[in-house]
């Protein structure tokens, strides 16, 4: 495979639940703890999990809309944030889709307004913003003789989410991180948004980061997918091995959670049982182990590293790494 | 339906509070049985959740128009008042929430809003309410029910509130539960357990259910017959195999069709429903689907159309239904 377009490493964000008198922090949410990922140029990756799971932190860090505690983000191999590629210049080439559809729009201006506003911040001439803003309206399906006066309220859901994507394409970025881009919208709509991305990805070359907590729309979406857990990655791999060929024991039991649509194939019983536990004071080893069917000692003492387990798929489970001292792990490799 | 447990006909309810009136639900007829669960499907504005809150009255007086009639195991909903229709919430039908936070006291534990609702029902102990609810909470499988009596809703996770919230509708032996999307807020692997739970309560408790939910997956996991709701009506109800595998009506087949399932073979699009779900104040005259569906002809636009028998206990509100592919 080539380079990476965007490598992610290390990335940690804290943080504080609880200050004393002070205002010091006594103890504190680890969001985003030790992610490592790289996205590579013209694929989607797909992030699920749960709340609490850390995916919408990760995608605010990405854009720096929240400081990273620790990590690094490099884009085309320069380190962002640093002299070599400014967060100006990085957030250019990233932009984010939000789910709310109207918090993310400024009431106060017309569609037009909004998708223009971005070039204008970064010095293109008002008019040629606006003959662009109009174009990427007419390309995101909303002809803008009748839409491009409009107020935000004005809009149906699906129609504000389309223009939310205009407005992340008008600075002709590369990649575009989809924070549950369809999640509010109601279904008979959310296939219209869906089939809109993959032209506009074939359309503009893009690159998408597609967060959700809808597994379906994940599979449908994805080359690949990253499962996170709790701050952490779990699994990661192509799309169809995830989904037919899970390792980690978390992935399988999420992916049995999926309701079937078959009145006589009904779930007979819950993969898991219990809530995803709190990010504050999270167990120690494996994230996982509290609700894990195969926890052993070691399970609980030390966190498993993501292991290679085929080209492109890694697992963040002792079962799948040699020597980790688990029962079920394979034997060491000659 | 002989002996049916809910029986609403003729439903209509009209929001006044606005510059102008809307009518949210437009002629609902539903029967249910004793032990039945119904799932009434549909998107944010279709009048699922309002028929569901109009079973219990939950609509303010002044702002709302409710005409036709809703009968619970014989008990006239809409001529209750005062102490008539607090008995009958609760004890007769109780409904549980999307947002146990909002639906639970926060300043009360949970063990006192239980032993309170029991109280308020029925001539016992406090001690007696207390034992229940102990018991309550055991039925609904919440780990160390004795001390999590003596919690307050903040202190539990997502799970174990909507678990509370249950047990607290439970608590009065209601032979109707209604349910307003009780699973649309939890994770997924969360989400498979209150339904699982549900489920099983309904059948050993033999309730009847009617379940609101947007989710296609949760209505066929849960329900027995599936009531698919447009714009304010029924526009399809049937047994879910039946609605599922052949379903008559353009939405619900549409619905059905867009579903990203399985993965996507290259270059492949979902099909998709044009347009977006009408404005409730400003209908369309005649079948409110008709602006978005491709069988539409000048007669849907004339007349509501009229729900027509296309299976055993199979019905759908369109004239074209016959024009629906039938899978093989």
């Amino acid at each position: 495979m080539s380079a990476p377009l965007l490598e992610v490493r290390g990335l940690v964000k804290t943080f504080p639940a609880r200050r004393d008198l002070f205002g010091r922090a006594t103890s504190v949410v680890s969001a985003v703890d030790g992610v490592d990922f790289d996205l590579y140029e013209g694929e989607t990756l797909g992030v699920v999990g749960e709340s609490g799971c850390g995916k919408s932190t990760t995608a605010r860090l990405l854009l720096h809309l929240l400081d990273a505690t620790a990590g690094t983000i490099r884009f085309e191999g320069r380190t962002v944030g640093s002299r070599e590629l400014p967060w100006k210049a990085f957030r250019r080439q990233v932009q984010i889709v939000f789910q709310d559809s109207y918090a993310s729009l400024n009431p106060r201006l017309t569609v037009a307004e909004s998708v223009a506003f971005g070039p204008r911040v970064h010095g293109v001439p008002r008019a040629e913003a606006e003959a662009r803003a109009h174009e990427l309206l007419a390309r995101v399906g909303l002809e803008p003789a009748r839409f491009a006066g409009r107020f935000p309220h004005e809009l149906s859901g699906g129609q504000r989410q389309r223009v939310n994507i205009a407005r992340a394409l008008a600075l002709q970025p590369r990649v575009l991180v989809l924070d549950e881009p369809v999640s509010a919208l109601d279904k008979s709509v959310e296939a219209q948004v869906l089939n809109l991305l993959l032209d506009l990805k074939d359309a503009f070359r893009l690159t998408y980061l597609f967060i959700s907590h809808d597994l379906e729309v994940v599979r449908y979406m994805s080359d690949r997918v990253l499962v996170m857990y709790l701050g952490r990655v779990a699994e990661i791999g192509p799309t169809e091995e995830i989904y037919r060929a899970s390792r980690h024991p978390y992935t399988t039991a999420l992916l049995a959670s999926m309701l079937s649509m078959d009145p006589d194939r009904r779930t007979e019983a819950a993969p898991i049982s219990g809530d995803p536990p709190n990010p504050i004071d999270p167990p120690p080893g494996c994230r996982f182990h509290t609700r894990c069917a195969f926890a052993e000692d070691v399970c609980a003492r030390r966190a498993p590293a993501p292991t290679a387990i085929a080209p492109g798929h890694a697992v963040a489970c002792h079962m799948s790494v040699a020597g980790s001292g688990h029962s079920r792990a394979p034997a060491r490799a000659a | 339906m002989n002996g049916a447990l809910l029986e609403i006909r003729g439903l209509r309810v009209t929001f006044t509070g606005g510059a102008r009136p809307v009518r949210a639900v437009d002629g609902v007829d539903l029967a249910l049985a004793r032990g039945e669960v119904v799932a009434l499907l549909g998107e944010s504005g279709s009048g699922k959740t309002v028929t569901l809150r109009s079973v219990l009255r939950l609509h303010p007086e002044d702002r709302t128009r409710i005409e036709g009639a809703i009968r619970v195991d014989g008990v006239d909903v809409l001529s209750l008042s005062g102490e008539a229709l607090s008995d009958f919430r609760g004890r007769v039908a109780s409904m549980i929430f999307q947002e146990p936070m909002l639906a639970l006291d926060p300043v009360y534990t949970l063990g006192d809003q239980i032993v309170e609702a029991i109280l308020r029902h029925e001539q016992v102990t406090a001690r007696e309410a207390r034992a229940r609810a102990l018991r309550l909470f055991e039925h609904v499988r919440i780990p160390s029910p004795e001390r999590r009596l003596d919690s307050y809703p903040h202190e539990l996770s997502g799970g174990m509130r909507q678990r509370a919230m249950i047990a607290l509708a439970l608590a009065c032996n209601p032979k109707l539960l209604l349910a307003d999307e009780p699973t649309t807020a939890l994770d997924a692997t969360v989400q498979v357990q209150i339904l699982l739970l549900l489920r099983e309560l309904q059948r050993e408790l033999g309730l009847a259910m009617v379940f609101v939910t947007h989710d296609i997956s949760v209505a066929v996991e849960v329900a027995d017959r599936i009531a698919v709701m447009y714009a304010g009506r029924i526009v399809e109800i049937g047994a879910v195999r039946d609605v599922i595998r052949t379903p008559r009506h353009p939405y619900t087949a549409g619905l059905l069709a867009t579903r990203a399932h399985g993965g996507r073979l290259s270059g492949r699009r979902l099909a998709t429903i044009p347009g977006s779900p009408p404005d409730l104040a400003d209908l369309p005259p005649g079948c409110a689907f008709a602006p978005r569906c491709a069988l539409a002809v000048d007669a849907c636009r004339a007349a509501a159309p009229e729900p027509v028998e296309v299976g055993a206990g199979h019905t759908a509100r369109c004239i074209r239904a016959e024009r629906l592919p039938t899978p093989a």
